[in-house]
């Protein structure tokens, strides 16, 4: 274990009583504002309780709760283990394919099921296309705390581009419900490689683009370099995955890590902060990391649609499912770090208990961790980067 | 001024509230008109149309918001204090208002002949801060009175900068009065004092870096002065959701936006009369005139109103510390060098 050091605070002052010059005392005083849960910079119903002296922030505590949806006692009155599979999509509404991925993966270890390598690939490239997704509205989002509205719209725009493939692919837009245990929905239909790979081709100079215009511009490093440092050891004591952690620059993917489905076989790299900028593991890193990410995403999609085999999209498994008594963990690296869906079987047709390991949750608690000492237009950039998706978070 | 001596008063009186009111007509014109304008450039920045169905390609929308305005409930909060939050917005556009007085929109057109003209408009925008800090108490929100505070002490040091700027602008055309500057630059594009204003040869071409670097400092200050990006911190969307206005709504929200534009022009005016030639067309005696003149500060005007939408579709906003530390350690030290710098080049 790592002893967790006294946290960095860049603006440090000591509330207390103020000597004016004439010798008298002024009184200051702490004062408690609520950011949420209705406002525009908590990404969903956040209520952050904010403890400021002026400008500077001296306490921060999260309230969560206004999204619970009891995920967890609804997967266990569910008639069969298929129909989680469309509440996981409502966990992060940003990225439903990863959490569908989880807990697929999860039934299908219990089940002890082999997999087409068909539909291992198509789960790749849908994966990877929605970790785009999802990262283009945290980058995009992230501008709009930054107080750069276009790059939002830029991203948006690029993002409609993938939801027309899934669209294509399964109907849906948002809610897939397209990965089911022991394969998919629907096959890819015939047109989806050609238009992916056209997708790629643009999107790659679209990065290059956004980075030009909010990444390396002045004022943005100005004000994300050195803000928000989250450092190594202390990434470690609160649990955070995904970019999060490799923000802080450790590397640790679990694509590469944990590996499950074929990511083994492709070649690509996890991309870590290294403080280009500031300080490793500031506000930057982690939106760097999120940037490079996309064009190692890209790169699995080509390579996953060149060696995209024939074959059935679904495999052979019993019409009611019944896995053997016994437990099972199986987590998967979505775009904010690691879901893992811990599920217990009695042996009947329903999950005996389902608990997701919910990364947005997780990454949630470092906030006040990190925030104290900054301002509060430092706060809104640092719950941008922590990217918390309140459906995951309440769940 | 001068023909209107011998009329008495009550003519007087007419004479001057028709003459005072064509200002409010052209600030209510121009509002539409850049609201209009914002909105299409912030649109095509971000690779969209904006309103296309109002009109053609949507120009009657901004009267349909007004309309909208109109009809809005008039809702005052119960814990607001009532008398400082309805006077609020009124002071906030009088000192707009106010300063419009000092501007020449033409060779026959300035609403008051002062000599101090320049420092009359410094003076009374600067009630401005005064309706924010008032809106911003009284709408009894702790968000409101972040956006209110922020709002105050940026204006009042981005004042600084602005000023020193004026005065760099002072003394090249020696006067306050802008008519008199705008006269002092009468001979075309190259007598701006932008560059460098009817000097020696010699002159002008020292003076040239000086001045330019002065009037874009002068044009970032009078971003900040008007609350646009990068330095819109007193109305931090992402923050303070609408700073010291998050409670009005209405036709007194309306007063504070159409303030907020009827400023983006009154800064670019100034920067106008004493950079880029007033009213005076860049071709010198061709194309001049006084409805001419009219034509080319409104040009010019509507022309630094553009960059400061351009600029505010593009960048981030900075942070409160980065702001101060902007105008305190960059800009002021600077226009302390272009002024020591400039007075030495006209001594010579």
């Amino acid at each position: 274990m790592i002893e967790t050091k006294s946290l960095p605070t860049q603006y440090a002052s000591q509330p207390g009583p103020v000597q004016t010059s004439s010798g008298k005392t002024l009184r200051t005083d702490e004062m408690i504002i609520n950011m949420g849960p209705q406002h525009p910079s908590t990404h969903g119903v956040l209520r952050l309780e904010i403890v400021v002296e002026g400008e500077i922030i001296i306490d921060v505590i999260p309230h969560i709760g206004y999204l619970h949806r009891c995920f967890e006692k609804h997967a266990e009155h569910m008639t069969n283990y298929q129909q989680v599979i469309p509440y996981c999509d409502r966990l992060d509404y940003c990225a439903a394919i990863n959490d569908e991925h989880s807990y697929v993966l999860a039934v299908e270890r219990m089940l002890k099921i082999e997999l087409p390598e068909r539909v291992e690939y198509i789960r790749v490239v849908m994966a990877e296309l929605q970790r785009i997704a999802s990262h283009l509205i945290a980058v995009g989002t992230f501008g709009i705390d930054a107080g750069a509205f276009t790059p939002f719209l830029y991203a948006f725009h690029d993002r409609e581009l993938i939801l027309d493939l899934f669209e294509m692919t399964c109907g849906a837009r948002l809610l897939y419900n397209y990965f089911w245990i022991g394969g998919l929905s629907h096959d890819i239909p015939p047109q989806f490689v050609d238009k992916a790979k056209q997708f790629c081709t643009y999107f790659r100079p679209r990065i290059k683009e956004f980075n030009d215009l909010l990444t390396y511009n002045e004022i943005f490093v100005k004000r994300t370099a050195n803000v928000g440092v989250l450092p190594k050891d202390v990434a470690l004591n609160y649990a955070c995955s995904g970019p999060m952690l490799r923000g802080s620059g450790i590397n640790w993917d679990l694509r590469r890590d944990d590996p499950y489905s074929v990511y083994h076989k492709l070649q690509w790299e996890p991309q870590i902060g290294k403080g280009e900028m500031g300080t490793v593991g500031d506000v930057w890193d982690r939106h760097i990391v999120r940037m490079r990410e996309m064009e190692v995403s890209l790169s699995i999609i080509e390579q996953a649609l060149a060696a995209l085999p024939e074959g059935n999209v679904q495999a052979a498994i019993p019409k009611r499912i019944r896995p053997d008594a016994g437990e099972v963990y199986a987590r998967t690296e979505t775009p904010r770090g690691e879901l893992g869906f811990y599920v217990i079987s009695d042996g009947s047709g329903t999950p005996f208990r389902v608990k997701a390991r919910a990364p947005a949750f997780v990454n949630l608690s470092v906030l006040p961790a990190i925030s104290r000492g900054c301002m509060i237009a430092d706060l809104v950039l640092i719950a941008g980067s922590v990217d918390i998706v309140l459906g995951q978070v309440d769940r | 001024m001068d023909a209107f001596q011998n009329l008495g008063f009550w003519r007087t009186l007419l004479v001057t509230v028709v003459l005072s009111a064509l200002p409010l007509v052209f600030i209510l014109l121009y509002a539409l008109v850049t609201i209009y304008l914002e909105m299409k450039v912030a649109a095509h920045v971000q690779d969209r149309l904006a309103y296309m169905r109002t009109g053609w390609h949507g120009v009657l929308q901004p009267i349909a918001d007004f309309i909208k305005l109109l009809q809005k409930e008039d809702i005052i909060s119960v814990a607001a204090d009532r008398k400082l939050f309805i006077l609020a917005p009124y002071i906030v556009f009088m000192g707009t208002y106010g300063a419009y007085a000092a501007i020449p929109f033409s060779s026959i057109f300035i609403g008051a002949q002062i000599d101090l003209g320049a420092f009359f408009i410094v003076a009374i925008s600067s009630l401005v801060v005064v309706g924010i800090l008032m809106a911003g108490w009284a709408s009894n929100n702790k968000w409101s009175i972040f956006g209110a505070v922020r709002s105050v002490a940026q204006m009042v040091s981005y004042e600084i900068p602005t000023v020193l700027a004026i005065l760099v602008g002072v003394m090249i055309t020696g006067s306050l009065n802008l008519q008199e500057v705008t006269k002092f630059q009468a001979g075309g594009i190259q007598d701006w004092v932008i560059f460098g204003g009817p000097l020696p040869l010699l002159q002008k071409l020292l003076i040239t870096p000086f001045t330019v670097i002065t009037f874009l400092i002068l044009f970032v200050a009078s971003l900040a002065e008007v609350n646009r990006t990068p330095f819109d911190l007193p109305e931090a969307e992402s923050e303070l959701v609408q700073g010291f206005f998050t409670e009005y709504s209405g036709m007194r929200w309306a007063l504070f936006y159409v303030a907020e534009y009827a400023n983006m022009f009154l800064v670019s005016a100034v920067a106008v009369a004493y950079f880029l030639g007033g009213w005076g067309s860049p071709f010198g005696e061709t194309l001049s005139g006084p409805v001419l003149g009219f034509f080319w500060f409104v040009l010019k005007g509507m022309v630094l109103v553009f960059l400061q939408i351009w600029l505010r579709w593009t960048l981030p906003r900075l942070r409160v510390d980065q702001l101060m530390y902007t105008a305190w350690k960059v800009l002021v030290p600077f226009l302390f060098v272009c002024i020591v710098a400039i007075g030495l080049i006209l001594v010579l």
